[in-house]
Formats: structure tokens, C-alpha cells, sequence
């Protein structure tokens, strides 16, 4: 089967090279940017040698953006930290709901467990707006407009669903027997979930913990609909601080590469686990 | 059941039936979840009325006028040509360029394992972050892109901000976000098929297109299928990309489902339309997330039976 001619090696080489420059070229880019001062980025032809300047970064991290109309204060920060303390939170609530769903979903085959289970995969599909806008009215009701508890209650929708399927298959996996041999020496049902099911799970829980803080954390929508600035994570609070900063290309671009490299450091961290949980389990890679 | 009491059983005080334990331990998410499905209802509701949050005292039922004045409305059939026209642009390209890109990787080696994890950047990317990344690098003024396209004699090419060229801004920021998904479900699919039939087929000198289409194609389709369901239930409802690339516009060309059901909402507070088209999204997407749900288990069955 290896017959690879040098024709069809180049062909592969030319088209792979391609892919990178496609894939990779705007993350570059981006980054480059962000160490130049508008005076290099607006030069024509775009500049590859420049002199780096970290002044983009010093003006998010003190807040405070010198233009010739004078001084404007930025709460990029404060956006940065938002979206640290929501997905985390998230997060962690979503495991705390939803391992042991996903343990019962796997273990007990309880009446409705199928429908109640897919119920819960089904709001991942569903138009996220539909709920989002008569939730606006709710929550202005419920005195949970613009906070932190009504953001990290919905952003459930992202967390748990994912958190339940992944983990469930995880159970699934493991075989029941160490648990039927744990429980007939004496120790407690609760004893036995977490001296042997959790560990045993331990992988797919982190899996499902790590994809879940990164779609936590990309998301747009939610804050967008239901937080005003003061509690909006980076995605809502970059595109808000375009318009207010107006032409400071070079901020904008430190502002995206601090907003994506918490999600990127950790693909690259762990990306076993994420091509997995991005599957969902349907692909054993 | 009887289990058999021991001091630790004893000692937490009280047992939880064998019969109501699943329960006990699924109630907190259900709960959790219930609370947001009452707004699903709240949304039904809306949509069969005539509701502006300009003047909310001529908020009545009107039944299904909001649904009725979609046939007569150009304004709704432009938001279902464009929605549509996004997600099949998108979905087509992707799997195309996603499939290549897979087939290009297959073989296990450094090279190719460390591109495959390079591809997977962009898609850690928050959306809503890649279409500014890309909005600075298609700006008329500066951006690189915009540079490179003048090159090729593409003067004056405004990528999202003219009517014609806007649907392909973001359909190439979509692609850019989204095909290394596909990709990396179709490169795990092609790295577990099995050897035998490509050993067989290689001994007996068959052409290699002729593998292709008729032994890696077939085989890999519940992979393919698979991920364009998965890929078209998102890519139907996309928001991100094209509110932080252009807010739907220039003018409403970009206006798809989400979009235009947002500014219903928050510009022209019309909620009863608002509300009306959500329901024909969600009506969409609910016929296409039972066919995804359906081919995903039985895809799960099988790598399980063969793992």
C-alpha cells in the first residue's frame, strides 16, 4: 500500500502546509498585533518586523487607556476575572449535580430514567434565545437580574448536560462487579460511590470537567443577554470594549489573546481528554 | 434487599430506600433544569400573543397571528433563506474540508499527531473572540487580509461590511472555528476502522479511488453523519459569530433565526414575533436533534462493542 510517489508527497506536503497557514495564520497574526501600536498596525503593507511594544497589555492590566482624548478607564480585568469566577463556579456546580445523576443514570435503570436523561441532553440542542428572553422578565421578578447565583444557575444549561452524558458513559464502562463486592463486605452504598465509582470514573470526570469550563467559558449568549457590564466574562466584555475603545486596534488584539489563552493553554494541556469528551464517547480514539 | 447492617450504615443515621435512590441522586440537576424549562412555556405562551415591550397595555392573545403573518412577511422569509443558506454553506464546506483534512492525517506519526493538535486551537477559540479576531483582520483600513485581497486585484474588497460579500465573511469565520470538530471526529473515526478489508484490497491491487469510495466511505459514514447532524443542529442556530462579526446586518443580510429573534427583542420589542420565530427554530431543531440522538447511540454501541 505504500507506494507513495514523490508527485502525490509533494501534493500532500503543499496541501498540508495550507491547512497550517489557514488554521494557524489568525492566531499569529492576532498575537503579533497585540505588540504593535496602532501607528504599526495602520502602516500599508501590514508590518511582519516591528519593534514590540507591551504598552497594549500595560494599558488593560492597569486599566487605564491614555488616547489623545484623553484618559478612559477599561474594566477589561474585571471582565477577566468574571469569566475565571462564572466557569469555575459553573463547573463545579455542574459536577456536584450531575455526577451522581450520571452515576444513578448508569447504575439504575429507574422508571423514566431514558426520557428524563434525554430531556436533559435535549436542552444542548435547543435554541438557547428561546429560554434566554422570557428568562429576562423572570429574573428581574426573582431579583436575579444581574447576578452572579442567576448567571451560574444558567449556565447550567451548558455544563450539566455535558457533564451528565460524558460521566454516564464513563460509568457505563466500568463494570459493576468491584461496587456488588464492595457493598456485600459491609460498607455503605455512599461509601462505595466514592471509594470506588469516583476514582474508577476519575478520567471521565475530568474530561467532562474540562470541556465543560471551555464551553463555560466561550460562551457569548448568556451574559449577553443577562449581565450588565459589571458581571460580563471576556466574550461579551471584548465586544463591548470595541465599540467604547473605538480605534485602539492594538488593546482590542491584547484583549482577545489574554481572553483566549486560559481555554487554549489548557487544550493543549490536556488534549487527549478533549478529543474524547468532544465526541462524546462515540469514538474511541 | 437486605443489606447487611454494619457499624458504617448505622452511623450515618438514616438509609435511603434501594428504590428511591436514583431518584434522590438525579432530583438536584432535574431541578435545576425544571427552573429553565418554564421559561420554554413562558416563550409558547408569547408567541401567541400580540405583545411589544413599547407598549405593553395592547399585550393580547391573538392565537396564530404571529405565525400567520410570517407567510406574507419578506422579512421572515429572508431570515429562513439566510439561516438556511448558512447552515448548508457551512455544513458542506466544513465536511468537505474536515474529511481532507483527516484523510491528509491519518497515518500515525509525529508530524500529523502534532498538526491534528495544533487544528484543534481554533476551535478552543470562543466564537464570539474569533469573529473579532477576524473582523480586525478583514478592517478596510488595515487588515491584513483585506492587504492580500487588494494583491490579487481585489481593490476595495469589504469582506463583512458589503451586503455581497458579508454572508462569505462568516461563513469562512464559521469554518475557520468549526471544521477542525469535524475533523477530529472523523481522523478518530478513520484510526479505528479496522485493517483487514484496506490489507485485502491492497494485496489484490485495487485502485486506491476505488477504496476509497467503496471501503473508507461506507465505512466511515455513521461518522460522517454523526458529526454534519451535530455540525447542522449548531450552525442553524448560529449567534455568536455573525452578532460579533456584523449584528446581522449590513442591513439585514445576515439576519438568521437567533439573530433576528435578538433584535425583535431588544430593538423593535416586538416579543411576539421574537417569541414565534424561536418556536420555528426550536420546531427545527428538535426533528434534527431526535434523528442526531438516535444515530449517536447506535454509533456509541458499536465502538463499545468493539472496545
Amino acid at each position: 500500500m505504500e507506494t507513495t510517489s514523490t508527485l502525490e508527497k509533494t501534493l500532500r506536503l503543499l496541501a498540508l502546509t495550507l491547512v497550517v497557514i489557514f488554521f494557524m495564520f489568525p492566531i499569529v497574526w492576532i498575537f503579533l498585533m497585540s505588540f504593535q501600536t496602532n501607528e504599526t498596525i495602520l502602516r500599508i503593507p501590514p508590518q511582519v518586523i516591528f519593534e514590540p511594544t507591551l504598552s497594549n497589555y500595560t494599558a488593560l492590566i492597569t486599566g487605564k487607556l491614555t488616547s489623545a482624548a484623553g484618559t478612559l478607564d477599561i474594566a477589561f480585568m474585571k471582565n477577566l476575572g468574571n469569566s475565571v469566577f462564572l466557569s469555575v463556579t459553573s463547573v463545579a456546580l455542574a459536577l456536584v449535580l450531575g455526577v451522581p445523576a450520571a452515576y444513578a443514570f448508569a447504575r439504575h435503570k429507574f422508571k423514566g430514567s431514558e426520557d428524563i436523561a434525554f430531556t436533559l441532553l435535549s436542552f444542548r440542542f435547543a435554541p438557547p434565545l428561546l429560554v434566554l428572553l422570557p428568562l429576562t422578565q423572570y429574573f428581574q421578578w426573582l431579583g436575579l437580574a444581574n447576578t452572579y447565583i442567576g448567571l451560574i444557575w444558567v449556565y447550567q444549561l451548558i455544563c450539566l448536560p455535558l457533564i451528565l452524558w460524558i460521566v454516564r458513559g464513563y460509568f457505563e464502562d466500568i463494570s459493576a462487579d468491584v461496587e456488588y463486592a464492595y457493598r456485600i463486605a459491609g460498607h455503605s452504598w455512599f461509601a462505595t460511590f466514592r471509594r470506588i465509582a469516583l476514582p474508577l470514573a476519575g478520567p471521565g470526570i475530568a474530561a467532562a470537567g474540562l470541556l465543560a469550563f471551555i464551553f463555560a467559558w466561550n460562551n457569548f449568549v448568556f451574559a449577553l443577554v443577562l449581565a450588565s457590564a459589571d458581571k460580563q466574562p471576556v466574550t461579551v466584555g471584548a465586544l463591548a470594549f470595541v465599540t467604547s475603545s473605538g480605534i485602539q486596534y492594538g488593546q482590542i488584539a491584547a484583549a482577545i489573546v489574554l481572553s483566549v489563552t486560559p481555554t487554549l493553554a489548557l487544550a493543549l494541556y490536556a488534549q487527549r481528554y478533549l478529543v474524547e469528551g468532544l465526541s462524546l464517547g462515540a469514538v474511541k480514539g | 434487599m437486605a443489606s447487611p447492617a454494619t457499624p458504617e450504615s448505622r452511623r450515618s443515621g438514616f438509609r435511603i430506600s434501594k428504590k428511591a435512590l436514583p431518584y434522590v441522586l438525579s432530583l438536584p440537576a432535574l431541578l435545576v433544569c425544571i427552573g429553565i424549562l418554564i421559561p420554554f412555556f413562558t416563550a409558547v405562551v408569547y408567541s401567541f400573543q400580540r405583545y411589544r415591550l413599547s407598549q405593553p397595555w395592547a399585550r393580547q392573545f391573538n392565537w396564530g397571528e404571529n405565525y400567520l403573518n410570517f407567510f406574507s412577511d419578506p422579512a421572515f422569509w429572508n431570515t429562513l433563506k439566510v439561516s438556511l443558506l448558512y447552515a448548508g454553506f457551512t455544513v458542506v464546506l466544513e465536511l468537505l474540508l474536515g474529511l481532507g483534512i483527516a484523510l491528509l492525517l491519518q497515518r500515525r506519526s509525529t508530524v500529523n499527531n502534532f498538526i491534528s493538535i495544533m487544528l484543534l486551537l481554533p476551535l478552543m477559540i470562543a466564537p464570539a473572540l474569533a469573529a473579532l479576531m477576524w473582523k480586525l483582520m478583514t478592517n478596510p483600513g488595515f487588515g491584513v487580509l483585506s492587504y492580500l485581497a487588494s494583491l490579487v486585484g481585489l481593490h476595495d474588497f469589504r469582506w463583512a461590511s458589503s451586503p455581497s460579500t458579508a454572508l462569505l465573511t462568516v461563513v469562512l469565520v464559521d469554518i475557520w472555528v468549526y471544521t477542525p470538530f469535524i475533523m477530529i471526529l472523523l481522523l478518530a473515526g478513520l484510526r479505528s476502522l479496522p485493517t483487514q478489508p484496506f490489507e485485502a484490497a491492497a494485496l489484490d491491487g485495487v485502485p486506491r479511488l476505488f477504496v476509497f469510495f467503496r471501503i473508507t466511505l461506507p465505512m466511515l459514514t455513521p461518522y460522517i453523519l454523526t458529526a454534519t447532524l451535530f455540525r447542522l443542529l449548531d450552525s442553524i442556530q448560529q449567534f455568536d459569530i455573525i452578532y460579533a462579526m456584523t449584528q446581522g446586518g449590513p442591513g439585514n443580510t445576515l439576519t438568521v433565526f437567533q439573530v433576528e429573534a435578538y433584535l425583535n427583542f431588544f430593538q423593535s420589542t416586538n416579543v411576539g414575533r421574537s417569541a414565534a420565530l424561536l418556536i420555528i427554530l426550536w420546531a427545527i431543531t428538535y426533528i434534527l436533534s431526535n434523528i442526531f440522538i438516535k444515530n449517536w447511540l447506535r454509533l456509541r454501541e458499536r465502538a463499545r462493542g468493539e472496545a
